[in-house]
């Protein structure tokens, strides 16, 4: 369904979407290969699981969602393509692993929050 | 000019419970709602049902809160049944996370005072050590002493809540006017008119419930409402498989799946704008409670004004000059729904407010300082 603009660069980058090997200008995001893939969506809602592609193209509406270099839940409208990126599907929330945590933590101690009310 | 049963100012989360409540009661309702200038803390909130440090040394407002705790599930089930829409509601209890031994044994005395003033009416609390949390919490950080706990707690999706109180308050006949700003008040016993941009309404009743805008319209009935601005901070991540069995007062995952992390008190005015080492604190303490959270992408982050009078308890009043006019200010619209729609909307459809309200009222503002 999409094509390149004819005045744009040559398509030199190649990414993976997929296992498709698809090919964008320099510059180029990563949802733009999504779409340039032909696919029929990229990720599955959390609430429904019904399936999205790429939308608004600039931030806001969160349909891009992908899997990128092995990072769950990036806006891939906002990644720009890199040769060799790998961009897969995101299948509903992103999963936590609890072990998973910075070497460095905090200062302590931070001042208390306020607790839902006086 | 337009003849209501009831007028009421504000179409907020506590306009709106309190205007749904009285158009279920049969009164023909007007509700003045403001247009997208408003402050809105109603699209700003935290989402929390959150009874557990309601009230230290006020526990009428304990009670009042408890109440409203136990209204919710009625009205979470009416909601749904007159508009298809889920609110979302959770009340499993509620956990309040403390970072080191200072803060857990300070609220451990807290607990410990809530139980004492609630005598008779009872109050159920526990405090839990971080061995017992880590049983329940994955992946909680080493700096988490331990936590109180009471079975009352909950959270809801309180978008949803507005929504659906919108709804069912017009399918129940209410007149919902909104972009509209209150030009002139004349106000006399049980007769009140309203003037509106081009429109004249009237009504024998009326509840100001304008948040933060109450401060200016209660003296026009007779009432005071001296509320101000509290600013309050939320980040928000990205969406992550559900993690938390109950809402952690500070942190809680909505149904979505998203965390919200909270949160924060300044005092700055009108001023709706975020800072960034408040941000940063808000984020420290959440890292701190669980260091995975550090691995999440922030996706939002917003700031909103509390409405919140002098003494932080909410303010209820009828006016002693001008009877029939009402008003209600607080900065719990999500929480005290439940009160707001099911016990507060009857006792104005009645005409006069339950003698439990009495210790709510602004005259406890007027008392001179001892010399």
């Amino acid at each position: 369904m999409f094509r390149p603009r004819p005045d744009a660069p040559a398509a030199t980058v190649a990414v993976d979407v997929e296992g498709l090997t698809v090919a964008v200008p320099p510059g180029a995001s990563a949802a733009a290969a999504v779409l340039l893939a032909g696919l029929a969506s990229i990720r599955e809602t959390p609430v429904s699981g019904s399936g999205r592609a790429p939308y608004c193209m600039m931030g806001v509406c969160f349909d891009c969602l992908a899997e990128i270099d092995g990072i769950p839940n990036r806006q891939s409208c906002m990644v720009t393509a890199q040769p060799g990126m790998r961009i897969r599907r995101q299948r509903g929330a992103r999963d936590i692993d609890p072990d998973d945590a910075p070497e460095d933590l905090p200062s302590f101690p931070v001042p208390a929050p306020r607790s839902g009310g006086a | 000019m337009r003849q209501f049963d009831t007028i009421v100012i504000g179409g907020g989360l506590v306009g709106a419970a309190i205007g749904y409540g009285l158009a279920r009661a049969g009164l023909t309702t007007a509700m003045i709602d403001e247009g997208d200038v408003a402050f809105r803390a109603s699209r700003g909130n935290f989402g929390l049902v959150w009874v557990q440090s309601k009230g230290l040394g006020a526990p009428h407002y304990q009670r009042w809160t408890r109440l409203s705790a136990e209204e919710w599930p009625a009205l979470a089930n009416d909601l749904a049944l007159r508009t298809g829409i889920s609110v979302g509601l959770e009340q499993p209890g509620g956990l309040q996370l403390c970072l080191g031994e200072e803060e857990l044994n300070r609220r451990h005395a807290v607990m410990e005072q809530m139980r004492r003033e609630a005598g008779n009416f009872g109050f159920e609390y526990r405090m839990l050590d971080h061995k017992q949390l880590t049983e329940i919490l994955p992946g909680l950080g080493p700096s988490v002493a331990g936590a109180s706990w009471t079975p009352y707690d909950g959270h809801a999706n309180s978008l949803n809540l507005l929504h659906a109180l919108h709804k069912s308050f017009s399918e129940k006949g209410g007149a919902y006017l909104p972009n509209r700003t209150v030009g002139e008040a004349h106000a006399a016993p049980h007769d009140f008119r309203i003037e509106l941009e081009g429109e004249t309404i009237g009504a024998p009743k009326i509840v100001l419930a304008a948040g933060l805008g109450n401060a200016a319209l209660a003296p026009l009935f007779g009432l005071s409402a001296p509320v101000r601005p509290q600013r309050g901070q939320i980040l928000v991540t990205e969406r992550t498989s559900r993690i938390w069995p109950l809402p952690l007062g500070s942190l809680r995952q909505t149904q979505e799946g998203t965390i919200m992390l909270g949160s924060s008190e300044e005092d700055v005015g009108f001023d709706t704008g975020q800072k960034p080492e408040i941000m940063r604190n808000i984020a420290r303490r959440a890292v701190l409670s669980f260091p995975w959270i550090a691995e999440l992408q922030i996706v939002r982050a917003w700031a909103a004004l509390r409405v919140m009078p002098p003494d932080g308890l909410p303010i209820y009043d009828e006016s002693e000059q001008f009877p029939g006019a009402f008003t209600a200010n607080c900065h719990s619209g999500v929480t005290l729904a439940g009160a707001h729609a099911n016990a507060f909307a009857p006792m104005v459809a009645a005409g006069v407010l339950d003698p439990i309200m009495a210790p709510f009222s602004a005259k406890r503002f007027d008392v001179p300082a001892a010399a």
